[in-house]
């Protein structure tokens, strides 16, 4: 069963086109990973999701139901099935890390006493100490701060939680720690998770895969079969290959025709022996 | 022809700069609306309502103790120049405290709150937009507006008259100094002028003043905040745009609010 559907999404920023026309079906219950290049729109689609951003055309359906049809009070309530996960944890640098996991709690008038347990319980499922609570976000690690942001998130037991590169400027242990947070959560919770990544260890994790990739869908499936994918658009991203039907920067064309990629040719030609020739 | 060629490319600017304000207006307009809104239908943070009251109003109050005193002392020294010229220093007391109440006293408070306090609102929600904190409030079903907004706008508000009551007192005070214990003017002079001439509806003129300066200061820098885009430099910019527009806002109305309240 199909929990969300992106029916024709088309969003334009200025002059720009980020989706030209996204259609796609998120199962439930299910951890489904978007990936492709920066500058894709992915993060865009998390938020035309949850409705912080209008798409220009096109539906969101959220169990069947136009978001753009919504009154306000019906918005508050599609709020509350949901959680996100900042890309940057988007934590509140003015309050302690109890205030910010617990926010939701404090703000719909519960007692710091009556909310101290349930973050205890929620703190537990992200693998932090309780003394963390009293300090700020400033004093956190990275790692810290993306676990307190899903800390936070799972305070309300949402139905979808939105995943924005969670594990992005993260170190390869804490990447890993994150995902397996991410994992063994999925396990316990049952939640429809959407993870938008960049990093390809989320194929480990997912149940399913959709790529995408100048402003529409160009895969959707298995996520453990992706390597095995002959679809020319999977095979080129996640092997990091410069040929294939994603475009890449040109990059260096050399005498025998081998393309060179910006990044080995400026290793290349900083060399002592072709550094005259620049 | 030649003269078509000239004038498309101006009227295109001039059109799409007219356009622009109309959008600008408008959406401030919305904003107002929608805070005023929200300040009615849900009950305000009192524990973040009080935090704003500190920060914009205790911690405004050295800079408005400076501002008014030495307005009140400059003033006083002035008058004393044009009095003495056609032998009126006696009213000195009565020309510094109507300068001071009706208008000095709530136009500097506001002047100096918008920067000090403007600048700090705008570039707080303006960091917390752009790090994507607000959009985090909107995803855990926290009305912004009520949260970060209306706390900002009512104690801005409340705190002006307050500061502005105390710029009016430390200007009188500033005058009382420089006339008296600097040019030597006898004390029951500056106080019996005060006395005959100063009257409790120029207070509550200077009052209303502040009330409305303090209004506008909290609006326009959390507008200015809240739609911050473009990174550090666009809180930058941002920051920039609502001291310049609070503070030439505060000298426009003003203007407007002296022909309506003259008659107190």
């Amino acid at each position: 069963m199909n929990i969300i559907s992106l029916v024709n999404i088309k969003k334009r920023f200025d002059k720009r086109w980020v989706s030209k026309g996204v259609n796609l079906d998120i199962p439930a219950h299910q951890m489904t990973a978007i990936v492709g290049g920066s500058g894709e729109g992915k993060s865009v689609l998390l938020k035309l999701i949850i409705g912080l951003l209008k798409p220009t055309s096109g539906q969101v359906l959220i169990d069947g139901v136009d978001i753009a049809t919504l009154t306000e009070a019906e918005l508050d309530e599609h709020y509350k099935k949901f959680g996100y996960v900042f890309q940057s944890a988007a934590l509140l640098d003015s309050l302690t890390v109890f205030e910010n996991i617990g926010i939701t709690l404090l703000e719909q008038g519960m007692s710091r006493r009556q909310v101290l347990p349930i973050l205890k319980e929620k703190l537990a499922l992200v693998n932090l100490k309780e003394e963390c609570l009293k300090k700020y976000p400033a004093e956190l690690s990275g790692g810290m701060r993306k676990r307190v942001g899903l800390a936070r998130t799972l305070v309300t037991n949402p139905e979808i939680i939105l995943y924005d590169e969670p594990t992005t400027g993260l170190d390869p242990i804490t990447t890993r720690v994150i995902h397996n947070l991410m994992h063994s959560m999925q396990q316990r919770l049952k939640p429809t998770a959407l993870v938008v990544s960049h990093d390809v260890e989320i194929f480990n994790y997912a149940d399913n895969v959709a790529l995408l990739q100048d402003g529409k869908i160009r895969f959707f499936g298995n996520a453990k079969a992706i390597w095995q994918s002959e679809n020319p658009y999977i095979y080129q991203f996640i092997r990091g290959l410069p040929d294939g039907p994603i475009e890449t920067d040109p990059g260096i064309i050399e005498p025998s025709g081998t393309r060179v990629i910006p990044s080995r040719f400026w290793k290349r030609s900083f060399t002592k022996k072709n550094r005259t020739e620049l | 022809m030649v003269l078509n060629e000239l004038l498309a490319p101006l009227a295109f600017s001039f059109g799409y700069a007219a356009l622009n304000l109309c959008r600008t207006v408008g959406c401030f307009s919305l904003f107002i609306a929608q805070t005023i809104r929200v300040a009615i239908v849900q009950r305000p943070h009192v524990n973040k309502l009080l935090a704003q009251l500190n920060a914009i109003g205790v911690n405004s109050f050295s800079v408005i103790f400076l501002t008014g005193l030495f307005t009140g002392m400059v003033f006083a020294l002035q008058s004393y120049i044009g009095f003495q010229r056609v032998g009126g220093t006696q009213y000195i007391g009565s020309v510094v405290a109507l300068g001071v109440t009706r208008e000095l006293g709530p136009v500097l408070t506001g002047l100096m709150v918008a920067g000090r306090a403007g600048s700090a609102i705008t570039a707080e929600l303006g960091f917390m937009r752009i790090t994507e904190q607000i959009d985090a409030l909107v995803t855990l079903c926290i009305n912004p507006l009520q949260y970060l907004v209306v706390p900002r706008v009512i104690a801005g508000t409340l705190a002006l008259p307050c500061l502005a009551l105390f710029s009016m007192a430390f200007g009188v005070m500033g005058g009382y100094f420089m006339c008296v214990h600097i040019l030597g003017l006898s004390p029951e002079d500056y106080v019996s002028s005060i006395r005959s001439f100063v009257q409790l509806g120029d207070i509550l003129s200077g009052i209303c003043k502040a009330c409305v300066f303090g209004f506008i200061i909290t609006t326009v820098a959390s507008y200015k905040g809240y739609h911050a885009h473009g990174g550090a430099r666009g809180v930058g910019i941002a920051t920039t745009q609502s001291v310049v527009l609070s503070s030439v806002s505060i000298l426009v109305i003003d203007c407007l609010l002296t022909r309506v309240l003259g008659g107190l």
